[in-house]
C-alpha cells in the first residue's frame, strides 16, 4: 500500500498514469456538460418568479462551489507538501491557484450578472456570499502573487503553503461575519441565492453541472501539474526519452 | 521570559529613538481622516454615520504602513536568525514583537482615534464604544499583520504584496469593529459583536505567533 | 427556438453569463495545452545545446 502511494508520487509514474486517464476524463466531462447544459437550459421549467434568468445558477453555483473546493484542495496539498515533503503535492497546490482564481472570478461575474435582474444592482455588499467570494479572489491572487514574488521557488512554495493554510481559517470567519452582521440590525436577511426548496427537475441539471465542473477542475489540474512535472524533471532521463526521442 | 522582555523593551526603545518611524503611520492615520472630511463636504448627519468606518479604515491603512518595518531591521542585523535558533520558542519571541508593534502603533491609534471620532461628530457614548473596538481590534491587526510581514520580509518590494496578502485577513475585523459602533448608535445591543471581536483577538493572538514563526523560518532559510 | 434564445426577456443576462463561462473554461484548458508545447520546445532546445 505504502509502495503504491510512494510510486504514485514519483513523477514519471504520475505523468504516465495521468496521460492515460486524461482522454477518458475529457470525454466524460464533455458528456456531463452536454447533459447538464441541456437540462439546465432546455428541460428545466422556467422559474415562477425569476423566469429564465434563474438559469444562470447552472454556471454560477457550480463555479462558486468549485472556488471553495479548489481552495480546500490547495490548502490540504500545501499542508501535505510541508509536513511530508512530497514534491507532487507541492506541484498540485501551485497548480490549483490559477484554476481556483478563475472559478472565483467566474462566480463573481455570473453572480453579478444574475444580481442585476434580481436585485437591480450589479453588486450587493450585504450579501455574505458575494463578499466572501471577493475576498476569496484576493486570497488566490495573494497566493499567486507571493509565489511569483519570491525568487527561490522552494522557499516560495513553502511560504505559499503557509499562506493558504492561514487563509483557510479566514474563510469561515469572513463568511459568518457578513451573515451575522446582516442579522444584527436588519433581521435575518435570506441571501437571494438561497433556494431552500428547489424543484427536482431544476436540481438535477445543477448536480450534473457541479459534477462536470469538478471533473473539469481535475482535468485542468492534471494538465497543469503535468507541465510543471515535465519542466522540473527536464534534466532527467525519462523526460529526455519522452521529449527528445519522439519528435511529435 | 527574559528574552521576551528584552525584545519588548528593545523594540520600544528603538521606536522612541527613531521617532520618525513611529510618527509616519500616525500622521497618515490623521491625514486620512481629515482628507475624508475635506473630500466629502458632507452634512454632519452623514458624516456621523460614516465616522466609525472612516476611523477604522484609517486605522487599517496606518497598520499596513507600520507593519512593513516590523521585522525588517531584525532581518538586516541578523537578530531574526537569533530569534529562530534561540532556545526560547520562536512563537513566544514573535509574540513579544507583536505586542511591541501594537504598543507603538495600535495603542496610539486607539488613543487618537476616538478624539478624531469626536471631531467627526460622534457622541461621547459612541466614542467610548469606538475606543473599545479599537482597543480590542488593533492588536488583532498587529497579530494578523505579522504573518504577512513574515512571509514577505525578504522581498525587495515586499510592501506592495504585504498589503495584498493581509487585506483579506483584515476585512472581518474591519467589518465587525466598525459595524459594532454603527449598531450601537442605532440603538441595538452590541454584546454579541464585542464577544466576536474578543474571540478574534484570542484566536489571532494564539495562532498568529505560531504561523508567523513558521513563515519566518521559511523566509530566513 | 427563438423562445429559447430569448430566455423570457433575460437573453442578455443569461447568454452573457454563459458566454463568459465558456470563455473562462475554454481558456483554462487551452492555456496549459499551449504551455506544454512551449515547454516541449524549450526542453528540446536545451537538449540540443547540451549535445553541442
Amino acid at each position: 500500500m505504502y509502495k503504491w502511494f510512494h510510486q504514485l508520487g514519483s513523477p514519471p509514474t504520475f505523468y504516465r498514469w495521468s496521460g492515460l486517464w486524461l482522454p477518458w476524463l475529457g470525454i466524460t466531462c464533455f458528456i456531463l456538460f452536454a447533459v447538464g447544459l441541456y437540462g439546465g437550459l432546455v428541460t428545466a421549467p422556467a422559474d415562477y418568479q425569476q423566469s429564465d434568468s434563474f438559469r444562470i445558477i447552472y454556471v454560477h453555483v457550480p463555479a462558486a462551489w468549485m472556488s471553495m473546493f479548489v481552495y480546500m484542495v490547495m490548502a490540504i496539498s500545501g499542508a501535505i507538501a510541508i509536513i511530508w515533503r512530497i514534491k507532487l503535492s507541492e506541484i498540485m497546490m501551485l497548480s490549483c491557484a490559477p484554476i481556483g482564481a478563475s472559478f472565483t472570478f467566474l462566480a463573481l461575474v455570473t453572480g453579478s450578472i444574475w444580481g442585476k435582474p434580481m436585485w437591480g444592482t450589479w453588486w450587493e455588499w450585504g450579501d455574505a456570499r458575494l463578499v466572501s467570494e471577493l475576498l476569496l479572489l484576493f486570497l488566490y491572487i495573494g497566493v499567486i502573487g507571493l509565489y511569483s514574488a519570491i525568487e527561490d521557488k522552494r522557499k516560495a512554495a513553502q511560504a505559499v503553503a503557509i499562506l493558504s493554510l492561514v487563509g483557510t481559517i479566514n474563510i469561515p470567519i469572513i463568511h459568518y461575519s457578513v451573515i451575522w452582521l446582516n442579522t444584527l440590525h436588519q433581521g435575518p436577511t435570506v441571501s437571494k441565492f438561497d433556494n431552500p426548496s428547489i424543484e427536482t427537475s431544476m436540481l438535477i441539471p445543477l448536480l450534473i453541472m457541479a459534477l462536470a465542473f469538478k471533473l473539469f477542475f481535475g482535468i485542468v489540474l492534471l494538465l497543469r501539474a503535468r507541465n510543471e512535472v515535465l519542466w522540473r524533471e527536464r534534466r532527467s532521463q525519462w523526460v529526455k526519452n519522452l521529449v527528445g526521442g519522439t519528435n511529435q | 521570559m527574559n528574552v521576551f522582555l528584552t525584545i519588548l523593551k528593545r523594540d520600544l526603545i528603538l521606536a522612541i529613538r527613531y521617532r520618525a518611524e513611529l510618527l509616519n503611520p500616525m500622521l497618515f492615520f490623521i491625514l486620512v481622516i481629515v482628507l475624508f472630511q475635506l473630500g466629502m463636504r458632507a452634512k454632519p448627519a452623514v458624516l456621523v454615520s460614516l465616522a466609525p468606518a472612516i476611523v477604522w479604515i484609517a486605522a487599517l491603512l496606518a497598520a499596513l504602513l507600520s507593519l512593513d518595518h516590523m521585522f525588517r531591521s531584525d532581518m538586516e542585523d541578523g537578530a531574526l536568525e537569533q530569534m529562530i535558533i534561540s532556545t526560547q520558542p520562536t512563537s513566544l519571541l514573535v509574540l513579544a514583537k507583536i505586542i511591541a508593534h501594537w504598543l507603538i502603533t495600535g495603542f496610539t491609534v486607539t488613543i487618537v482615534g476616538p478624539v478624531l471620532g469626536l471631531m467627526l461628530g460622534l457622541s461621547i457614548d459612541a466614542t467610548k464604544i469606538l475606543f473599545l473596538t479599537l482597543l480590542i481590534g488593533t492588536p488583532i491587526l498587529s497579530a494578523i499583520g505579522s504573518i504577512g510581514v513574515a512571509l514577505t520580509v525578504g522581498l525587495r518590494r515586499g510592501g506592495v504584496i504585504l498589503s495584498l496578502l493581509v487585506l483579506p485577513l483584515f476585512v472581518p475585523v474591519l467589518i465587525f469593529a466598525s459595524q459594532t459602533v454603527t449598531t450601537y448608535i442605532a440603538g441595538y445591543p452590541i454584546a454579541a459583536s464585542i464577544s466576536f471581536l474578543l474571540a478574534l483577538l484570542v484566536l489571532s493572538m494564539s495562532l498568529a505567533p505560531w504561523a508567523t514563526s513558521a513563515a519566518l523560518r521559511v523566509s530566513v532559510s | 427556438m427563438t423562445e429559447f434564445l430569448h430566455m423570457g426577456g433575460y437573453a442578455a443576462f443569461v447568454w452573457s453569463a454563459y458566454g463568459i463561462s465558456a470563455v473562462v473554461l475554454i481558456a483554462s484548458v487551452l492555456l496549459p495545452i499551449f504551455e506544454k508545447n512551449k515547454i516541449r520546445k524549450r526542453i528540446q532546445r536545451m537538449l540540443q545545446e547540451d549535445q553541442d
